[in-house]
């Protein structure tokens, strides 16, 4: 793919049109042609019928020429190497992934070198960001003192600076104690509890097991470590009227329990990764330590359950779970191989496979990778509205690529989905106003 | 018989290539019985031992075979605890391919470090056990010691006994034996047996009673404690009395069932010395025996003949 970021370009001071537009709103659950009018960073009109005949005199106008236009999307699982593993993906780099991406926020998790249980943290990614001018960026604090299950990270304070989640990441909490009191804590402060189910006493494999694992030698992780996970949490939400969001749901009797305990009105969420409903655990084969991630890629049944889970709504985020990690960390046995992959770059086209396949509309999907998103963590973006930022995508669905390590601007080449032909490529991405990529195949706006 | 690049595995081989290599190695066993016992068929070939994990009977076995055959032999003993893991595997192997060996043995303690090995380096990869994955020259002595016995695989029931889980030894005697017509079993304790093991075709028991009824071969299996994290069965006496083969445990078998055992053995764990010992029905040195023809077939088969042709090309 070939396109410019474009940063340190300052925001058009007056208005701008994009019209001609297919428009996206996902929270009206609606798709039409029409404009939307961006002033001072915010959107301050759209509709179908706005600007029908031709851009008033005066105001820059982008025509769109038939793309579609979407909220920006809020990817709410990113892992960088800033700080501590800097060679992997520095916020530099991985907030050009997500422009290029079309990627308008990105929640960043805690589990670096130091891990964010410390105030400073949040407020570092918060600099960096200001100084990086590009995707917006936002970061978790950590659930627990290092990110060890233990004792409970100082929720407050890190909220206060601006955490707007709390997690620990990959490692599942497996003492129920600690979690039932973030739980609790939690309450006090509103937060968001985000937490990956997997029991950890039997997740000490390497891949899913199964025939193939066994086929391979590998120990295998039983998928029913999810769900065991998922129900006790669920318990703990019903004991402590807690606020929960489940991370990276990848299995089909997990999509059942959560969505019993949704319907008996449980204040509990979720989301899943591209992976879990692109892949199955035949991408693992010959060894490739590329589709080595957590939890495992599941069989060929538990994607199709993925699907249907977020048809019906039962779960109720895509997230990219971008995390790089170099070649000394995955050219290695695939047992000692580090999981992991990136997303960034790949989150949009292989997401529209669930609209080009049938199994979700083009509002149904952005409500997955947008504004429910947005909405759970309370971010202002992912939204059609006015005077809400003017965070968009713009993006052309059916055009055709292949993913090619050669052409990633992330740091690290670790893509699951390398050599995947996909569909669907991004035209523009704008932040507050402020186009912070455009694609060659995407005429500089003209003025008016 | 097609020239194989590598072999890494016994899954995917044909029927055609697993007997043209036990035919190519039964045309050693009476060279290796002979005083005069080496050919200059590799001569001038260099063969490099690469063994990650240790082994003293495989690593023999490959080094005898190849100096038999006239290959120049160099044995390298990396213990994977004084090296820093995977780093290591891939430095190790580019550099001892820049010295343009013609064929590199390898055993490694993971899984699949032996088929990403063979990605980085030209020349001609052996597979001497890579984890639980495969240990393609045991099954292929197995088969042939059961062919010299019984004249054909085909149609035979075998029974496959023990620490299933942790075991190459089994995998690859799996595919080799079905690939070759041969019925199979597992027998072992429910905490030994591989997910869905059954869905590699062969029957499951929990009960060496129902497990060896009416058995032409009885396979015994190592019990692997050092691969065990946690634990996987009661007691070694428990398992001993359950699992382990003895006179008693045999006699539901046919009366005429061989006993194999891939070696070492851990006599009063797995086997109980009588059977091991039982001249008439034990084949266990026979297996040693052929191994070393077999992998004097393997060698011949992969570096053999004419000029290796990637390795000159590099």
């Amino acid at each position: 793919m070939s396109g410019d970021i474009l940063r340190g370009v300052p925001p058009h001071a007056g208005s701008t049109a994009y019209i001609n537009a297919r428009i996206i709103d996902p929270t009206a659950g609606s798709e039409y042609t029409g404009a939307i009018l961006i002033s001072d960073g915010k959107i301050a009109d759209f509709g179908p019928n706005l600007f029908a005949s031709g851009a008033p005199y005066g105001i820059q106008s982008v025509d769109c020429r038939g793309f579609y236009l979407a909220p920006g999307i809020v990817d709410t699982r990113v892992h960088t190497g800033e700080p501590g593993e800097e060679h992997k993906e520095t916020l530099e780099s991985a907030a050009q992934a997500a422009t290029v991406g079309g990627i308008t926020s990105m929640v960043l998790l805690p589990d670096n070198e130091p891990p964010f249980d410390d105030a400073s943290l949040i407020e570092f990614v918060a600099r960096r960001a200001r100084q990086i001018k590009l995707t917006n960026m936002y970061a978790y604090g950590a659930l627990t003192v290092g990110l060890e299950g233990k004792e409970l990270a100082e929720m407050g304070l890190l909220a206060e600076a601006g955490a707007v989640g709390f997690t620990d990441a990959d490692h599942a909490v497996g003492n129920a104690q600690v979690l039932r009191r973030a739980l609790y804590y939690a309450k006090a402060f509103d937060a968001l509890i985000v937490h990956l189910p997997q029991e950890p006493t039997l997740s000490g494999g390497h891949m899913s097991s199964g025939l193939m694992a066994t086929r391979l030698g590998l120990s295998g992780i039983p998928p029913l470590a999810e769900v065991m996970m998922v129900e006790r949490d669920i318990r703990l939400v019903e004991m402590t009227g807690g606020r929960l969001h489940l991370a990276k749901i990848s299995t089909a009797e997990s999509v059942k329990v959560i969505a019993a305990a949704k319907a008996r009105g449980l204040n509990i969420t979720c989301d899943t990764a591209a992976p879990y409903f692109a892949l199955n655990d035949l991408a693992v084969g010959d060894y490739r330590t590329f589709g080595k991630l957590v939890p495992p890629l599941r069989s060929e049944s538990d994607r199709l359950a993925i699907v249907e889970g977020l048809k019906s709504g039962v779960i109720d985020a895509i997230v990219s779970d971008h995390r790089p990690q170099d070649q000394d960390s995955k050219r290695v046995p695939f047992a000692q191989a580090e999981p992991g992959g990136i997303g960034l770059e790949t989150l949009l086209p292989v997401s529209l496979e669930l609209v080009h396949n049938g199994h979700l509309t083009l509002p149904q999907l952005f409500k997955c990778l947008s504004s429910s998103p947005a909405r759970l963590f309370g971010l202002p973006g992912g939204k059609l509205a006015k005077g809400a930022p003017a965070d968009l995508v713009i993006f052309d669905s059916n055009y055709a690529w292949k993913v090619d390590r050669a052409d990633i601007w992330s740091k690290t080449k670790n893509s699951p989905f390398d050599e995947r032909p996909v569909q669907g490529r991004v035209m523009a991405t704008i932040v507050g106003g402020r186009t912070i990529y455009r694609d060659d195949h995407f005429a500089p706006a003209a003025a008016a | 018989m097609p020239r194989l690049p590598h072999l890494l595995g016994i899954e995917g081989l044909s029927p055609e290539t697993i007997s043209g290599l036990l035919d190519l190695s039964e045309s050693y066993i009476d060279q290796n019985r002979s005083v005069d016992k080496r050919r200059n068929l590799l001569s001038g070939r260099t063969v490099i031992n690469l063994f990650f994990e240790n082994s003293t009977r495989t690593r023999t076995s490959f080094e005898v075979a190849a100096k038999r055959l006239g290959a120049d032999v160099i044995n390298m003993d990396v213990a994977t605890s004084s090296v820093r893991k995977g780093e290591t595997l891939l430095d190790t192997a580019m550099t001892l391919n820049a010295m343009r060996p013609d064929a590199i043995v390898v055993r490694h303690s993971e899984s699949g470090a032996v088929n990403l090995l063979s990605q980085k380096v030209n020349c001609t990869v052996i597979n001497a056990g890579d984890g639980q994955h495969e240990h393609p020259t045991q099954a292929l002595l197995d088969a042939l010691t059961i062919r010299r016995r019984r004249g054909s695989l085909q149609g035979l029931e075998v029974a496959i006994c023990g620490d299933i889980m942790h075991s190459r030894v089994a995998r690859s005697n799996i595919h080799l034996l079905q690939i070759m017509g041969a019925r199979v079993r597992v027998v072992g304790p429910p905490t030994l047996m591989p997910t869905d093991i059954d869905k590699m075709g062969v029957e499951v028991h929990y009960s060496m009673r129902t497990g060896l009824k009416d058995v032409d071969i009885v396979m015994m299996l190592r019990l692997q404690t050092e691969r065990m994290q946690g634990s996987f069965v009661p007691s070694i006496s428990e398992y001993f009395r359950f699992f382990g083969l003895d006179s008693e445990k045999l006699k539901v078998a046919k009366p005429d069932a061989l006993i194999m055992h891939p070696g070492p053995m851990n006599r009063g764990v797995e086997i109980d010395s009588e059977v091991a010992d039982d001249l008439d029905r034990s084949v266990i040195h026979e297996q040693v025996e052929m191994g070393v023809a077999v992998r004097m077939a393997c060698l011949e088969a992969l570096i053999g003949g004419r000029r290796n042709s990637v390795g000159a090309a590099a």
